[in-house]
């Protein structure tokens, strides 16, 4: 029999269901890689308890002829959704020891569904950051190395980086992420892994540790686009909980996935050949679309003027939220509290704030503030604002010609941890592809298109027009299979 | 618009973050330079354009018009850094 961690959670549901083997052989299968892979750093929590309960469940249920859509599969969870009487940190220390009395309603449904929980997965703090170097709990490693024989510790990508992490080397078959301005899709490419942000308001942001609301979006990320399908099929659905939540029935994106991309019309933005971009970036593209008018689509160019400026509105708008939505740590209702010796309220939130908050959320909580404040909220805020509305016009313009973009994910593929570290302009700038579909709520999803010449993963990106995550999957399906993107990091952790 | 080490020591007053003076030094700068870079918004032509306020239309519900407390006073209070007779406690504010 195979080794059950080399499967992905479309082969372990089936699998399971055959009676191939049990629930329980796969979470102790998946339990003990995630045990020996601490040189990742990938997991805050380990839960092998709740793998094993859940895994149990399954083995039960099916002795008496019945499964859950997820029975039988272990999971990992991005430390971002509140769990149960499991600590949630957001990778902060202002979180640490803080442990949730309620479950977050993306976590309660892949629950409910039959999975288990492997662990909670590091993140960059409170989803800050695009390298996983900002966690209060140590940077996640990835599980990729160049090839030019140096061990230079690389980075998974961020905010998702423990979760890229994971499924990359197979401690686990798929994690939850969360994606603001690329969190989920960038650490995907730089993984070799897929990842999908559905359409804004198709998962609950309930019990999700807030970054900035009107962006934060929760996805899949596993090996593959049908375990991505099976995945978010899980995850979405309407909440009254949370207010922006779409109410609509989730598709059945697995059953009507197709690789036939005949009549559909694939997009290339212009403005997304920027200068400097690497040369093998420029050629994945190039096969990528290769790929699409191979699978039938017609391929056109396509322009989408505002896009130079996505990235600093991204960086008004989410650090404004963001200031906004930690103001909530306080010290006095959960967290951390820090009460210096004969110190009042307004010294206890500051010396509170002053050491629960890492570096990068300062910087953000601190530009939010000034943007939001008085004086100077039209110039920035209301601006910022009102280039969203032009960001999102484009988009519904290029959509008018056609039905999905294709484009990289990343301007590069991995860094090594520290190459960027010190420049926050030069570490934001690696969002340059993924902020604009976020900044405009739409479906958008990375998948592994190649390697670099350094042996590094190389992402492509697709982005679909509201609501439409089968064109997303669908286009990415049949890249996926043309592509034949098989390449591994070798294990060394 | 720059900042100066003044107005950062504001700023972080309103955001109730303790600050020395090493990290309002260094944040002047840092912020001065994410300010310049964001500033390149002023070249978009944005006349008549109303800012966004939703990505995706979606109609705002109503709930019902009922108690929705919970009952749940001692899970609210379960994280607190210190509870009190049912309450979260805080140094005292009235000398």
């Amino acid at each position: 029999m195979t080794e059950l961690t080399e499967l992905g959670i479309a082969q372990i549901r089936d699998g399971f269901r055959a009676g191939d083997f049990s629930a329980r052989e796969v979470a102790e299968a998946f339990n003990a890689a995630v045990a020996g892979a601490k040189g990742l750093n990938a997991f805050i929590v380990e839960t092998p308890e709740h793998a094993l309960a859940a895994a149990d469940a399954a083995d039960q249920e099916r002795a008496s002829g019945s499964a859950r859509p997820l029975s039988g599969v272990p999971l990992g969870i991005k430390d971002l959704f509140c769990t149960d009487g499991v600590q949630t940190t957001a990778a902060s220390h202002m979180l640490e020891g803080f442990v949730p009395t309620y479950e977050s309603t993306v976590t309660e449904r892949l629950f409910l569904a039959g999975a288990g929980m492997l662990g909670k997965l590091n993140l960059d703090q409170f989803a800050m950051g695009s390298s996983n170097e900002t966690s209060y709990f140590g940077n996640v490693i990835s599980p990729w190395r160049r090839n030019d024989g140096g061990n230079a510790p690389l980075a998974p990508g961020g905010s998702s980086g423990g979760s890229s992490a994971a499924v990359a080397a197979r401690i686990a078959p798929g994690a939850t992420g969360t994606d603001t301005g690329g969190s989920i899709r960038q650490p995907a490419a730089f993984t070799g892994i897929s990842g999908i942000k559905p359409t804004y308001g198709r998962c609950s942001r309930w019990g999700v540790v807030a970054f900035a609301s009107s962006l934060d979006q929760a996805g899949a990320m596993a090996r593959d686009v049908r375990d991505c399908a099976i995945m978010l099929e899980a995850m979405a659905g309407f909440d009254p909980k949370d207010a922006t939540s779409l109410d609509l029935p989730v598709p059945e994106w697995e059953a009507n996935l197709s690789p036939d991309l005949k009549g559909k019309t694939i997009g290339i933005p212009n403005e997304y050949r920027v200068d400097n971009m690497p040369a093998d970036i420029d050629a994945l593209w190039e096969r990528g679309i290769q790929m699409a008018k191979d699978a039938g689509a017609n391929v056109i160019e396509v322009s989408l003027p505002h896009t130079k400026y996505a990235l600093p509105t991204y960086y008004i708008i989410a650090p404004a939220e963001a200031s906004s939505n930690l103001a909530r740590y306080d010290g006095v209702r959960y967290g951390l509290r820090d009460l210096p010796d004969g110190a009042n309220l307004q010294d206890m939130y500051a010396a509170t704030r002053e050491h629960g908050f890492g570096a990068e959320v300062k910087r953000r909580i601190l530009i939010g503030t000034y943007v939001l404040s008085a004086g100077f909220y039209d110039a920035y805020y209301t601006k910022a604002q009102k280039v969203r509305a032009l960001i999102v016009r484009d988009f519904a313009q290029a959509f008018e010609k056609c039905d999905l973009l294709l484009t990289p994910t990343a301007p590069s593929a991995a860094f090594a941890l520290g190459e960027k570290s010190d420049d926050p302009l030069a570490m934001y700038l690696n969002d340059v592809f993924t902020v604009p579909s976020s900044l405009a709520g739409l479906p958008a999803m990375s998948i592994p298109g190649g390697l670099d010449q350094a042996g590094l993963p190389l992402g492509l990106q697709l982005i679909g027009r509201p609501l439409d995550e089968q064109g997303v999957l669908n286009a990415a399906l049949a890249i996926e299979e043309r592509a034949g993107f098989t390449a591994r990091p070798s294990p060394w952790w | 618009m720059s900042v100066d080490t003044n107005t950062v020591r504001k700023i972080a007053s309103l955001a109730r973050i303790a600050v020395t003076d090493g990290e309002v030094e260094a944040m002047t700068g840092e912020l001065n330079n994410i300010l310049g870079w964001v500033e390149q918004l002023g070249e978009v032509d944005t006349d008549g354009i109303e800012p966004l306020a939703a990505v995706i239309p979606n109609q705002l519900r109503l709930r019902d018009d009922v108690i929705t407390d919970g009952e749940i006073r001692d899970r609210v209070l379960a994280n607190a850094p210190q509870a009190e007779h049912g309450f979260f406690a805080v140094p005292k504010v009235i000398e």
